[in-house]
């Protein structure tokens, strides 16, 4: 991605050789960091305890998100689509919904257990945010109704696009052909 | 009766000097120190004439959304806190800084906990960087472009940031080999966060609470913000409230379904952190006016994420014919640089364009050049020149 980083990943190892030099900051409990770490990999780890399938998801959905995401995830007061779009990506048309775009399903859980619903994050329990997330696949053909969800299930999902990521060619656009000082 | 006039001359002041004054013919009076001017105050405001704001599109869900600098109203490389752009996610928290701890965990040998008081007795600096949300200018790629330098360049903001280098809190905590990125996530209801490359990190990333002198403004990530310069503006978490070292990205939701560039292909460019070198014509743009004929200094704002720009060219006849414009001193890397060009304008149509060089010497392309290789859905990282048309009655407009 970028040119001198091999030599900083050099200086990383040598940070961990050193040893803190002000004394500023105190250590946490190891509860204090399970309280807080709320992130998910894309293997599963750090998905938590709990299960759901889109058969609970319904009624959670129709109350809690169907305002905004519309009834079939296409869109409400928040426009983006959630759903569909599916082989739209090469069309003039893009529609980039979590069927049709999102690589990692694990990724649909960690963004709804942090910020979904949009007006009162972080009130789910955790069966509830599999249950939504289960829906939310269900809409757009990814499992079946009554497909159960859980930390062991979940990563095993494999998103259509997951294959379709590419790095970075940046700089691509070649400078405008012309003579220095021109 | 010598109290508005008075009054008059302020406001006529206000409006531009000698030239509004002349325009009204009158005869401009000296103010008379007849009654005494405001006392000093605790907070200062700005002239009450002034009425440059931030600009911002209408939507339904309002804390999700942005709101634009109004680059036609400044001079110079500083934006003022309060016209700094705006992107969030899910609000602006309230947060008290006594109860703000930032907790750095993962692959380190010695986790920590700061509180925003032992951030600052730590070794800090103070930088000038631009910031520019990875979707600024992407009003450029429809037919269709934004009529006024707000709506098109709103979405960058220079400031001076004061922070801790993050290398020098990592070296606390003491990175465990094999880490490669870090994850930062902010305080805010949706928990932004997003991951940021080791490498990125023991560079120039900052743990910022300083902007433009003050306090981070709240709209900015009050207390604590990432910094991370050059890259597009949503990896800067703001109200920063957690850093967890790892082996591996986290692919959250704004690293794979937001901030990822589509391509025509149906490809998408993932991790496309950097903003390439960019500018503006500031004055005159669109919806300004002159008022006739002569001279006018043409004033833009040109930047780079990857580092000083070394140049920066105008053109009036929309790109055919380029003269190199003055750029003010000092030029720092990833900041705003400002670019003047005299120009005497004959009354006739023009096509007012600017282009920049960054110090890699890569060269600010056009939007042609731009949309031939990335086709019309990347959305973000929109980098191409802007042209704005100034009709023969003066009026200025996008093209
Ligand atoms: C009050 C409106 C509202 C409600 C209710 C709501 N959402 Fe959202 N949702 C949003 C908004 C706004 C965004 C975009 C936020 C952003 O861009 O930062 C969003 C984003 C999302 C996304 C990511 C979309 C994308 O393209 O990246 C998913 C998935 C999602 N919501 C699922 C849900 C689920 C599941 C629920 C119910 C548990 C829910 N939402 C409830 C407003 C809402």
């Amino acid at each position: 991605m970028c040119k001198g980083w091999s030599a900083l990943l050099l200086l990383a190892a040598a940070l961990a050789a050193q040893s803190p030099k002000y004394h500023v900051g105190r250590a946490p409990t190891s509860d204090e960091i399970k309280a807080w770490d709320i992130s998910v990999l894309p293997d599963g780890t750090g998905l938590p305890e709990g299960k759901g399938s889109a058969v609970e998801g319904k009624a959670l959905y129709e109350s809690r998100c169907q305002k905004c995401h519309g009834a079939k995830g296409e869109g409400g007061d928040y426009e983006q689509p959630i759903a569909g779009g599916k082989d739209t990506l090469k069309t003039p048309k893009p529609i980039k919904s979590v069927g049709s775009y999102w690589p990692y399903a694990t990724t649909v859980w960690d963004y709804v257990n942090r910020a979904m619903p949009f007006d009162r994050p972080e009130t789910l329990t955790h069966d509830q945010v599999y249950s939504a997330v289960a829906y939310v696949l269900f809409l757009n053909g990814l499992v079946g109704e009554k497909d159960v969800l859980d930390a062991k299930s979940l990563p095993l999902i494999k998103m259509p696009n997951r294959d379709g990521f590419v790095k970075d060619p940046r700089p691509d656009v070649a400078a405008p052909s012309k003579k220095k000082g021109s | 009766m010598k109290k508005s006039n008075r009054r008059r001359f302020l406001e006529i002041t206000a409006l531009g000097g000698t030239l509004a004054a002349c325009k009204t013919g009158g005869k401009v009076e000296e103010p008379a120190p007849s009654r005494l001017g405001k006392p000093v105050s605790a907070y200062g405001e700005r002239a009450p004439f002034e009425k440059a704001a931030r600009w911002t599109r209408t939507t339904r869900t309002p804390e999700q959304a942005s709101s634009n600098t109004p680059h036609q109203d400044l001079n110079g490389i500083v934006t003022p806190s309060s016209l700094h752009y705006e992107r969030h996610h899910a609000g602006v928290p309230r947060i008290d800084p006594a109860e703000h701890r930032l907790l750095i965990h993962g692959m380190v040998e010695r986790p920590l906990i700061f509180t925003m008081d032992e951030l600052h007795r730590l070794p800090s600096v103070s930088k000038i960087y631009f910031l520019e949300c990875a979707g600024n200018t992407s009003s450029e790629w429809p037919e269709k472009t934004a009529p006024d330098v707000q709506q098109s360049h709103g979405l960058a903001s220079c400031s001076e940031w004061t922070g801790v280098p993050l290398s020098l809190v990592l070296a606390e905590c003491g990175v465990k080999p094999g880490a490669s990125w870090i994850l930062a996530e902010g305080a805010d209801p949706c928990r932004m966060s997003r991951s940021v490359p080791l490498a990125k990190c023991l560079d120039d990333v900052l743990l910022a609470y300083g902007q433009n002198g003050e306090a981070i403004r709240p709209e900015q990530g009050y207390p604590l913000r990432l910094f991370v310069p050059g890259w597009e503006g949503n990896i800067s978490v703001k109200w920063l409230r957690r850093i967890k070292v790892g082996d591996q990205p986290t692919y959250t939701r704004d690293e794979t379904s937001k901030y990822t560039d589509l391509m025509p292909d149906g490809t998408a460019r993932q991790f496309t952190f950097e903003m390439e070198a960019k500018s503006v014509i500031t004055y005159p743009s669109g919806g300004q006016k002159l008022s006739g004929p002569g001279f006018c200094e043409v004033k833009g704002v040109a930047w780079s994420g990857r580092g000083r720009i070394e140049r920066v060219e105008c053109s009036t006849d929309g790109g055919k014919t380029w003269k190199d414009a003055q750029l003010q001193e000092p030029r720092l890397r990833i900041a705003f640089t400002r670019f003047r060009f005299p120009w005497n304008w004959d009354g006739s149509e023009a096509l007012l364009v600017s282009r920049c060089t960054d110090e890699t010497g890569y060269v600010q392309p056009s939007k042609e050049e731009l949309i031939a290789v990335r086709g019309l859905h990347s959305n973000y990282h929109y980098n191409g020149t802007k042209v704005w048309k100034v009709a023969a009655d003066g009026s200025v407009s996008n093209v």
